[in-house]
């Protein structure tokens, strides 16, 4: 018996999965916590999370190396299957900062909406932990796993609005597109794993590296296509950006923000982790893939976000967008393009969140107003609000001196030092249309005459509060983002 | 002749291609949902045969993981269609038409 638990608790390593510990531990606790509440309070359970967040961002930065260090704070565990590194430690402050504004957001939209249900709360936590787990993650299976976890408490929140028809809607074809393309990142893995024989992440890269006939079998090629199938459908990569506009349309507007920074980020970390380290043998391969994939997602989403009318969905081809953007970093895969992706993870984490926000503070009951005629005089009803909008809008569209206009930068020099000048230029194009439909969103909101006096409109503590956090968030990263970008270089691998 | 592992494998294939297939075509969400776990079944199959003819563990300890996943989606994935059909009387994608570009 004692042998056995001596096996059991080998190479467990308690600090490898810490953060994620912590905040699963407060998740489940806060579980009871709102069982034992009375019904319809839940503003307890949104600040204890919080609480729960900072403790976990505390936690978290243990683990970080500071450049310079002779001894490295990484924990790994688990026989190798967790690595709790620079990478992983720069995108969990990320996913922190993306639920924390979300959970700001979150409790007066579920009082309006009325839903007030604590439960959000705790599947926010978990979503958080699984997108963690995905990006220190060194063994496919801990990927996998992490991918789950976050997948499955967000399909839970995309429908929670359980009376709702479009919030059912989004939370159904999340859930049945998810599962689907599951199923081919898991035959990716079969693959890899049967060419391989492991799925450790650096192991499947040394095995690559030493055995060259193993690069050309139909196998590994098809597991890396399957893989990928999975991945680029995570982060809504066209062609497999089908499923974002309908479920960021559906889904709870502060869900819809956190979808689209959090788990994408999460999506990213890992895709890069298997295919920068796992599969750096086929990276010819894998690049001339993801240049035609980031063309087509840039022009797609750019394109189709010029004939919406619904701010919610406008975004979502607008994060579509965004994504393709990512990829040109991930394209390059030199130290600028690579830190050039976290710097863009953290600084669209800022905008994105920051212009739902307002969506979220604008919205009627039902938020069927949220189009660009309910959105005519905005500006000049709510000033303070209109100014923050124009701030993200200038920031998604890439207008220095905003994060956007940063982490653009770095992502395109990334790709012309990498000698992909015409990916590079693609790009800038694009930011280019994308201009249109952003500026069009600011026309709408001072050159129109106002229909209404937006009395509705309540300024809430914590949605101001994280409209605050998020301008100060893209204003630091626009003006000095030199310290940032020093830790996102340091953070990869 | 005995089974080998690219039996196990091709059979496996088929599985995948069928599931993936029955995903497209069928437009009832229960079915689609049964198609999807095919495809996951499919996956299974490769990977115990695989770890069997690789003669290590990862792969069954894989399968492991994969079922345990699977059956927390599955609940998640009833509990949101029964809502569904609670507002729609109806589970037909064809059905799931609110959202669109």
């Amino acid at each position: 018996m004692e042998n056995l638990a001596q096996i059991a608790m080998q190479d467990v390593n308690f600090g490898a999965i810490m953060p994620s510990l912590v905040l699963v531990c407060f998740g489940m606790a806060l579980l009871l916590v709102t069982v034992f509440s009375p019904r319809g309070k839940t503003t307890h359970v949104a600040y204890l999370s919080i609480l729960a967040l900072v403790v976990t961002g505390i936690v978290s930065l243990a683990t970080w190396t500071p450049a310079g260090s002779l001894v490295g704070n990484w924990q790994e565990g688990f026989g190798g299957s967790v690595r709790l590194d620079n990478f992983a430690t720069f995108f969990n402050i990320v996913f922190l900062i993306a639920a924390g504004l979300t959970i700001l957001m979150s409790d007066d939209y579920l009082k309006r909406e009325e839903y007030p249900i604590g439960e959000y709360y705790p599947l926010i936590l978990f979503t958080t932990a699984g997108a963690m787990w995905m990006a220190s993650g060194t063994d496919l299976m801990t990927i996998f796993l992490g991918l789950e976890v976050l997948s499955i408490s967000l399909y839970v929140l995309a429908g929670f609005f359980r009376r709702q028809e479009r919030s059912n809607e989004a939370g159904l074809k999340y859930f049945l597109l998810g599962a689907f393309s599951t199923g081919f990142l898991l035959y990716g893995i079969a693959l890899i794993y049967g060419v391989t024989g492991t799925t450790k992440v650096a192991l499947i890269g040394e095995i690559l590296a030493n055995n060259p006939s193993l690069l050309t079998n139909t196998m590994t090629l098809a597991g890396m296509g399957l893989m990928s199938i999975g991945f680029l459908f995570k982060i809504a990569a066209a062609p497999f950006h089908m499923w974002t506009p309908d479920v960021y349309q559906g889904a709870p507007t502060p869900i819809t923000a956190f979808m689209s920074a959090g788990p994408k980020a999460a999506a990213f970390a890992a895709f890069l982790r298997v295919f920068v380290i796992g599969l750096a043998g086929l990276q010819d391969q894998w690049t001339s893939l993801l240049w035609i994939l980031a063309v087509l997602t840039m022009i797609v989403g750019n394109v189709v976000a010029i004939y919406q009318t619904n701010l919610k969905r406008m975004l979502a081809y607008s994060s579509i967008a965004h994504a393709g953007y990512a990829l040109v970093g991930m394209v390059a895969a030199n130290a600028i393009g690579l830190s050039g992706i976290l710097f863009y993870m953290l600084a669209y984490t800022f905008m994105n969140l920051g212009a739902f926000a307002i969506l979220v503070l604008a919205g009627k009951k039902g938020e069927d107003n949220l189009t660009l005629d309910g959105f005519a005089g905005f500006g000049f009803k709510r000033p303070f609000l209109g100014v923050a909008m124009s701030i993200f809008l200038l920031s998604l569209m890439g207008i220095p001196p905003t994060a956007g206009f940063t982490a653009k930068f770095y992502i395109f020099a990334g790709a012309v030092e990498a000698g992909y000048i015409w990916l590079a230029i693609i790009g800038v194009l694009n930011s280019a249309v994308s201009l249109y439909y952003y500026l069009r969103v600011m026309v709408y909101m001072y050159f129109r005459d106002p229909a209404e006096d937006y009395g509705w409109v309540k300024m809430h503590a914590g949605a101001v509060l994280s409209i605050v956090v998020a301008i100060i968030g893209v204003f630091y990263l626009g003006i000095i983002p030199g310290a940032v970008m020093e830790f996102a270089k340091l953070a990869i691998f | 002749m005995s089974p080998t592992v690219y039996h196990y494998l091709t059979l496996s294939a088929i599985l995948f291609s069928m599931g993936t297939i029955g995903v497209l075509t069928r437009r009832n969400a229960i079915v689609i949902f049964m198609c999807i776990e095919l495809m996951l079944n499919a996956v299974n199959l490769s990977f115990i045969a695989l770890s069997r003819h690789l003669g290590n563990l990862d792969g069954q300890i894989f399968v492991f993981f994969v079922m345990a996943v699977a059956a927390a989606e599955a609940a998640v994935g009833l509990a949101l269609m029964i809502t569904f059909f609670r507002n729609r009387e109806s589970i037909e994608v064809d059905d799931i038409n609110l959202l669109k570009w």
